[in-house]
């Protein structure tokens, strides 16, 4: 219906229409609200106007009228809370199949990869219909990754991972632009979401090169040398890491989280902070040592040790794409723990 | 200064008043008289709204057409970073308190002056060091965060110049923290024999809730500026994560001072309107205990929202949860304030002088800007608007549409007082009618902008032309309102000279100050007045046998 209006934005996500179906109550509401408040100050503004000789009539006040016009309002609000917050919490829960897009975002672009290993800048290609979960990382200051044909924005922070997700419903081409200022081109971080009917895309996929990133963090975990440690038996000095992702883990100081994507940075990143019960604090920290990017990719490979179908991931020919800077972070990381990790 | 030497020199049956007593700029500039205080924080309040709007003039330019034309896109973050923070720091914080606060609280207990006369001054001073610090660091570079400075941009990114603003704000926010002191001691221990709380004007009731928020909030965010400050200069870690700091952390004590902020902008220019409704309208105010405490719940809930900033900031999601519930809470006092100043229309006698207009349009923009509000703690809405010109709209509705509207309508109010002369009528009215076309034609089509997803901070919007006609009409709009908040500048000093006298009480209005002369002399009362009437008296006065003992300055 309000597809054609022309001063509300497309609508091209489940989300969109929980949160129009919202703001077209609140806007009833709001609405009934000012005229009510309006009509009273015009009216009275018009109905008690000076004349000579009527004087103003003193009236002290109204307990029950007091009370009425707090407790009705507040049962008002309390509606549009409840409705607000649960529409909010279905929009931050991603699906636990979502297909997964890591997001790089820096001054001034948005670096995109998907699990399956393509890699886009400043354009995501999505299919219609799946669920896409964006797991986002910055690599300087925030920035905030706002879709609004999706009624979707999520803050894009430095040092640890947000994360959020939409469902595609109509194909077309959406603006993605950062909504959190970031500096002198922030303006010019925008970028464009690619909805596309599940053929087209899968035409698209086929036309990268790149394997899947969970293969490419698998590559990465291998010259890293972090294989010699996490070994997939129970002999290795670290953890099994078979299995861990999604699933709570027991801390040595007594705490217990669950493994999800932020953990596992906080692990390769500053492996002292949450350590395993029963390991030694032997890691060295990759602070400084590996990219986002790899990061990631790293990220993905630890969770595809907990996936047994991987239906989600396809495995066309892999062809992993050689990194810069990689030679320099793996003789980095192989040698002597750091101080770091003791605390 | 215009005011210290735009005074009409010998007239022959001038009486001694607070503006003729002593002359020359040391008069001025030593001066512990709150009214000359006053009078100094309004001509530099007035100075730098004029440059925040100036700045504001220029952001408008510039989005008329989408490409980054006018001017350069570092420019405009700069443009759009000091507009804010000159409106905030050195406008609105200040502005009612400041003049119509200073200058009205200690007449209105019945008091000869503030409690701390010589903090008064200091006050002034830290405002003015303050102030110059902004203009020095604005005519060397400026600073391009926004005035949210938000971290890690601002501590490791930019090469603008923070510290020097965040000192600039920091020195000023004393000046806020000493003037906040100053009232409530006054409040507290200045009162005139009989003028219990329950029969303090409103005025008072909402300085008393501000000056609360001004002592516990300012400090916050005057250590925030300290901490950025030492991890920009020292490197030490608290908000980059690369330092082993949290940006998040940052967001928090920045809005924990920031949300409370609004209220100490909104809730003055509550306490005008419901002077100036009640002296309109010729009635007390409906529900006054209610309207009093309302400033106190909005001062104290307005301490537990802060978060509502962050909903997509990183947080939980039970953390947003509460704080959206929280935000909900405090707008119930402030819809209670708006029924209350309804109700007291109903059977009044009701004047349309411009301060009545004025009331009016706060009301009008002020329902709106609360209404809106609604939607930014919905969580679910939130998401969508939050950084986008909805918010923008919303809050300039709160803080121009409401605070401004206020503090115009208590400038026109209280001018035959401060001034001793009467400003134009017809030009008044005249211009409180071009400032509320001229805001809503600005600030309405930012809402929908907002909800088609326009983010706000932009200097360039040629990626989407189909937000210009939205902004095409905004941009019209400013230059409406810019005429609106210029005329009663120019009509104000003209009055100066030509206006005609102002009898003493030209409103025939209840309140202590109206018992003075216009303008008051030095130490406003000749003797101390003893109150043993209610606020809003105003059956008394027009039924014109008040039988109090009349006090004439």
């Amino acid at each position: 219906m309000l597809d054609n209006f022309p001063l509300w934005p497309q609508r091209a996500s489940a989300m969109a229409g929980n949160v129009d179906a919202l703001y077209i109550f609140l806007l009833i509401v709001t609405a009934m609200m000012t005229a009510l408040i309006f009509t009273a100050l015009i009216y009275f503004a018009a109905r008690y106007r000076y004349r000579p000789g009527v004087p103003a009539e003193q009236i002290e006040g109204s307990t029950p009228l007091e009370l009425t016009w707090s407790i009705i309002p507040l049962g008002v609000f309390m509606v549009i809370f409840f409705w607000g917050a649960v529409v909010y919490f279905k929009g931050r829960t991603p699906p636990r199949d979502s297909t997964e897009v890591y997001v790089v975002a820096k001054q001034w672009m948005w670096k995109l990869e998907h699990a399956e290993g393509q890699r886009e800048i400043n354009e995501l290609h999505v299919p219609v219909g799946r669920d896409v979960k964006l797991i986002m990382t910055s690599q300087d200051v925030i920035h905030s990754f706002y879709i609004p044909a999706f009624r979707m924005k999520q803050d894009v922070l430095p040092g640890r991972y947000t994360v959020a997700w939409f469902r595609a419903t109509k194909p077309g081409t959406y603006h993605l632009f950062c909504a959190e200022y970031c500096g002198t081109q922030h303006s010019g971080m925008v970028g464009s979401i690619v909805v596309m009917d599940p053929a087209q895309y899968e035409a698209w996929t086929n036309g990268g090169p790149t394997g899947p990133l969970s293969a490419t963090g698998e590559k990465i975990f291998a010259e890293l040398g972090c294989s010699t440690c996490h070994r997939s038996d129970s002999q290795g000095r670290g953890p099994n890491l078979q299995g861990v992702f999604g699933h709570p883990v027991a801390l040595a100081d007594g705490r217990t989280v669950t493994a999800d994507e932020n953990y596992i940075r906080e692990c390769i990143l500053d492996p002292g902070s949450k350590r395993v019960k029963g390991f030694q604090p032997i890691m060295p920290t990759f602070q400084g040592l590996v990219s986002e990017d790899q990061v990631n990719a790293l990220v993905a490979y630890v969770k595809s040790l907990s996936k047994p179908a991987d239906s989600g991931i396809k495995t066309s020919a892999a062809e992993p794409a050689p990194q810069a800077g990689q030679e320099k972070a793996q003789s980095g990381a192989q040698n002597k723990p750091k101080g770091s990790q003791v605390n | 200064m215009a005011t210290a030497t735009a005074q009409p020199p010998g007239q022959a049956i001038e009486r001694e008043n607070y503006l003729n007593k002593h002359y020359g700029v040391g008069s001025w500039l030593l001066t512990t008289d709150h009214k000359r205080i006053a009078l100094l924080y309004l001509v530099s309040i007035t100075f730098f709204f004029f440059i925040g709007g100036f700045f504001a003039l220029l952001i408008r330019l510039e989005l008329l057409t989408p490409a980054s034309d006018l001017v350069q896109a570092d420019t405009y973050n700069k443009l759009f970073t000091m507009h804010g923070m000159v409106m905030v720091f050195f406008f609105l914080i200040p502005s009612i308190p400041a003049t119509l606060g200073n200058f009205l609280i200690p007449m209105q207990i019945g008091a000869k002056d503030l409690a701390f006369p010589k903090i008064n001054l200091l006050s002034w001073y830290l405002y003015i060091i303050g102030g110059v610090m902004m203009l020095h660091c604005m005519l060397t570079g400026g600073v391009d965060t926004g005035w949210t400075f938000y971290t890690p941009f601002s501590t490791a990114y930019t090469n603008t110049k923070i510290v020097e603003a965040g000192l600039a704000i920091f020195v000023a926010g004393f000046s806020s923290i000493l003037t906040g002191l100053n009232f409530i001691v006054t409040i507290h221990r200045m009162r005139a024999p009989g003028m219990t709380w329950t029969r303090m004007p409103l005025f008072i009731w909402a300085h008393y809730a501000t000056s609360i928020i001004q002592i516990l909030g300012t400090p916050v965010v005057a250590i925030t500026i300290v901490l950025v400050a030492a991890e920009r200069a020292l490197h030490l870690g608290i908000f980059d994560p690369k330092l082993g700091g949290d940006p998040l952390l940052f967001q928090h004590l920045f809005w924990f001072y920031s949300h409370p902020a609004v209220y100490i902008m909104i809730l003055p220019s509550m306490g005008v309107v419901s002077e100036i409704i009640a002296c309109f309208s010729r009635k007390r105010i409906f529900g006054y205990s209610f309207v009093a405490l309302s400033s106190i719940a909005i001062a104290v809930f307005g301490f537990l929202v802060w978060a509502h900033h962050m909903f997509v900031a990183g947080m939980s999601v039970y953390a947003a949860l509460i704080f959206s519930l929280l935000s909900y809470a405090v707008a119930v006092p402030s819809a209670v304030k708006v029924f209350n100043w309804t109700a007291t229309l109903y059977k009044g006698s009701i004047h349309y002088e411009a301060p009545m207009l004025y009331a009016f349009g706060f009301l009008g923009l002020f329902t709106i800007g609360g209404l809106t509000g609604l939607f930014l703690a919905c969580l679910g809405i939130d998401v969508h608007v939050t950084d986008t010109y909805f918010v923008v709209a919303h809050f300039h509705y709160i803080m121009v549409g409401g605070a401004l509207m206020g503090y115009l309508g208590g400038m026109h109010f209280w001018w035959p007082k401060i001034s001793g002369k009467l400003y134009p009528e017809g030009w008044a009215r005249l211009a409180a009618l071009i400032v509320f076309i001229g805001f809503n034609l600005t600030f309405f089509p930012q809402f929908l902008l907002g909800y088609m997803g326009m983010p706000r901070r932009y200097a360039d919007y040629s990626h989407m032309p189909e937000f210009q006609i939205l902004n095409v009409f905004s941009t019209a709009g400013s230059t409406v309102l810019g005429v609106g908040y210029l005329l009663p500048m120019i009509y104000f000093l003209w009055s100066m000279r030509y206006g005609k006298p102002a009898p003493d009480n030209p409103w025939n209005a209840a309140g202590l100050e109206w018992q003075t002369a216009s303008p008051p002399t030095t130490f406003n009362f000749e003797e101390e007045p003893v109150v043993t009437w209610e606020a809003y008296n105003y059956e008394e006065i027009d039924s014109g046998h008040k039988q109090e003992v009349h006090v004439v300055g």
